[in-house]
């Protein structure tokens, strides 16, 4: 038997960070695994856009992150939410508009939203939620608070107004503000780069609001979980906003109702090559983590999620008291006396 | 008591609320060093500085959206939109944003946020800087929406909005910023929902809002010397949230209603309170409930067209005298 590399002695991730990494990987894949299969049983209604194949991102950013550090999600927002700790049973509940769901039915997929966990929402409007990270990092500024916000968004997010409000905006108040652009190639069911002008959609537009052009590998999470490190240092440290573009790709399609059948032939086979997970298995085993371990993850986590299933299952339907609850703040929906 | 301006009135009732609240920041477009287009925050900056009072880009939604961020996390953010009609280059803020995050994070997040800005005619500025666009506000569940008519209620009802734990959509009209008017000394503050009756009388009600308010109440002086009819004037104030009891109350007594509107004819504030009244007090009405509006038009630029575009005090006059 070949011996193992060892660990190399100053390697600045270590082994608990990487177990971390590989389980928030292995948490989602899971997770949005079992949400399209629970949509083929006409389980999840409505529409959800899985994060299948893009894992790698939002575990190495949530990963970085600190409590209270801000996440501001897309509509694709599964995986950010999973990923800063909120509970399968709680997404997948609202996948399923259960009464155990994050927001008992009353968001849907495209809106999780755990202030407690620091997710202060998934935007479905594409770009809506960059200025808003904006503002919450301003309020950080104003307070001398050392939390970091961050941004997810997609490719497609890079041709609208937000993005280049929200960049200008955020590099002249110098905003502890992390923007991280999910490249995964396709704007909904349009190659990106047939309707953008530049080959990197998010980093080629860097240098127009005075920022560095940072692109990075987006499978691998621990070049997302560096990246992310480093801007979230830069941020608390007074040093204003960061842009991050990570090369990914989505293994479905845009959303529920897509096959992706605009993909070229063998262009899913070669990313699945090159799979978040895959990738980072052999990194645990390159770095001496025996393979009990990484068995015992995967194991806990299947689990886990045959656990919430189970639970969303059982679950009520939201009941018909909360439809007009929480439109204003006294708690209802009065707009007269 | 003073005699102040509403234009000084808004920075008046800014500084209230940042002297009392240091989490009250302000920021827009122009209003900072230059102190507002329309001159409304004179001062802020040198009193306040240059942390809590920011100029920003011409970016309007990265305004909106920085200001929800800011309030979602802690502060109390008053944004400036320079012009209402602007609001449709942010509308996605007023209308899917902060109206509604509080209900779709089934009451996690708040938005104690507001958003001043100058509404209504009378400048000559043409289609995209003169309009009305309360009833554009209106119609968003999670919203309130308030307009002052004169400078003690733009002090009182300011203090209210930045208090209120929900956004506050707060309209100025900017053909009232050299308006003069009494305002007590010390703090004013004010109830959201609250309408006030400005003149009392016994033979038909008008509602009125912002500078319909002192048009209407010119009208019922002028009915009242002229025609012998008796109009008491409401200032709705607050569309959202309505004082209904005050406005049935009214018509209760007097029988009549007529509102006098500047937006344009179509789905105006008078339309749903008309429907209210068609519900609840029917039977209190000896006669068609009447709206007086800009008819369904874009506002003209040309002076002539746009005085004959708005109500005016003798086309109130007029049409009350008709009714009744």
């Amino acid at each position: 038997m070949a011996k193992r590399p060892s660990r190399p002695p100053n390697d600045d991730i270590g082994e608990a960070m990487r177990l971390t990494l590989y389980r928030l990987q292995v948490e989602i894949r899971e997770a949005e695994q079992r949400a399209y299969d629970l949509f083929l049983q006409n389980l999840v209604k409505g529409t959800s856009h899985l994060s299948l194949g893009q894992e790698a991102v939002a575990a190495g950013f949530a990963a970085a992150m600190k409590p209270g550090d801000l996440s501001f999600c897309t509509y694709r927002g599964h995986a950010h939410t999973l990923a800063r700790g909120v509970p399968i049973e709680k997404v997948l509940g609202e996948l399923m508009q259960r009464n155990n769901g994050l927001m008992r039915g009353k968001g849907g997929s495209m809106h999780l939203t755990s202030e407690e966990h620091g997710v202060m929402g998934s935007y479905a409007i594409v770009g809506a939620h960059m200025p808003i990270a904006c503002g919450a990092a301003w309020r950080a500024q104003y307070r001398g608070d050392k939390d970091v916000s961050v941004c997810f968004f997609g490719d497609g997010t890079t041709n609208i107004g937000y993005f280049h409000e929200a960049l200008n905006f955020a590099a002249v108040w110098k905003l502890p503000v992390v923007f991280v652009c999910e490249n995964n190639l396709y704007m909904e069911y349009t190659p990106i780069g047939e309707v953008t002008a530049v080959e990197n959609p998010a980093a080629d537009r860097a240098r127009a609001y005075g920022l560095e052009s940072i692109v990075i590998d987006g499978q691998d999470a621990d070049v997302v979980y560096r990246a992310a490190r480093a801007a979230y240092e830069k941020a608390r440290g007074g040093g204003g906003p960061s842009l991050i573009e990570c090369k990914t790709y989505r293994y479905s399609g845009h959303s529920r109702a897509d096959p992706a059948k605009y993909r070229p032939a063998g262009e899913l086979e070669k990313w699945r090559e090159r799979d978040p997970i895959k990738i980072y298995r052999e990194r645990l085993v390159q770095f001496g983590i025996g393979k009990d371990a990484i068995d015992r993850i995967e194991a806990e986590v299947k689990r886990k999620v045959d656990e919430a299933t189970e639970k969303c299952k059982a679950a009520p339907p939201p009941p018909p008291d909360i439809l007009t609850t929480d439109v204003y703040a006294d708690g209802g929906w009065a707009w007269r006396n | 008591m003073a005699e102040l301006t509403y234009r000084d009135a808004v920075a008046r009732g800014i500084a209230q609320e940042m002297q009392r609240d240091p989490d009250v920041v302000f920021f827009g477009e122009d209003v900072a060093a230059a102190g507002g287009v329309f001159k409304t925050t004179v001062g802020l900056l040198e009193q306040f500085g240059p942390k809590r009072v920011r100029d920003t880009p011409i970016s309007e939604q990265a305004i909106l959206g920085a200001a929800m961020g800011a309030a979602m996390t802690g502060l109390k953010p008053i944004a400036e939109i320079m012009f209402s009609d602007f609001f449709a280059v942010c509308f996605n803020y007023i209308a899917n944003e902060f109206s509604k995050h509080r209900y779709i994070s089934n009451g996690q997040t708040k938005c104690p946020l507001v958003v001043r800005t100058a509404n209504g005619g009378g400048a000559r500025f043409g289609a995209q800087h003169s309009q009305s666009v309360e009833n554009w506000c209106m119609m968003i569940p999670g919203l309130k929406v308030v307009a002052p008519s004169n400078p003690r209620d733009v002090i009182g009802l300011l203090a209210a909005a930045v208090r209120d734990p929900d956004p506050v959509i707060f309209l100025e009209h900017k053909s009232l910023y050299p308006v003069k008017g009494e305002v007590p000394d010390g703090e004013i503050v004010d109830r959201l929902g609250i309408a006030n009756i400005v003149r009392p009388g016994r033979d038909a009600t008008i509602l009125a809002l912002a500078l319909m308010v002192p048009r209407a109440v010119e009208a019922a002086e002028e009915l009242k010397a002229e025609h012998y009819i008796d109009c008491e004037v409401i200032d709705v104030r607050s569309l959202v949230p309505l004082d209904t009891q005050t406005i049935l109350g009214s018509i209760a007594r007097t029988h009549r209603l007529f509102t006098v509107e500047e937006n344009p004819r179509l789905c105006g504030w008078g339309a749903e309170i008309v429907s209210i009244v068609a519900d609840e007090a029917f039977y209190d009405l000896d006669g068609p409930p009447v709206r007086i509006t800009t008819p369904h038009i874009p506002l003209p630029a040309a002076e002539v067209l746009e005085d004959m575009a708005l109500p005016s005090v003798d086309r109130i006059v007029d049409r009350i005298r008709r009714s009744l």
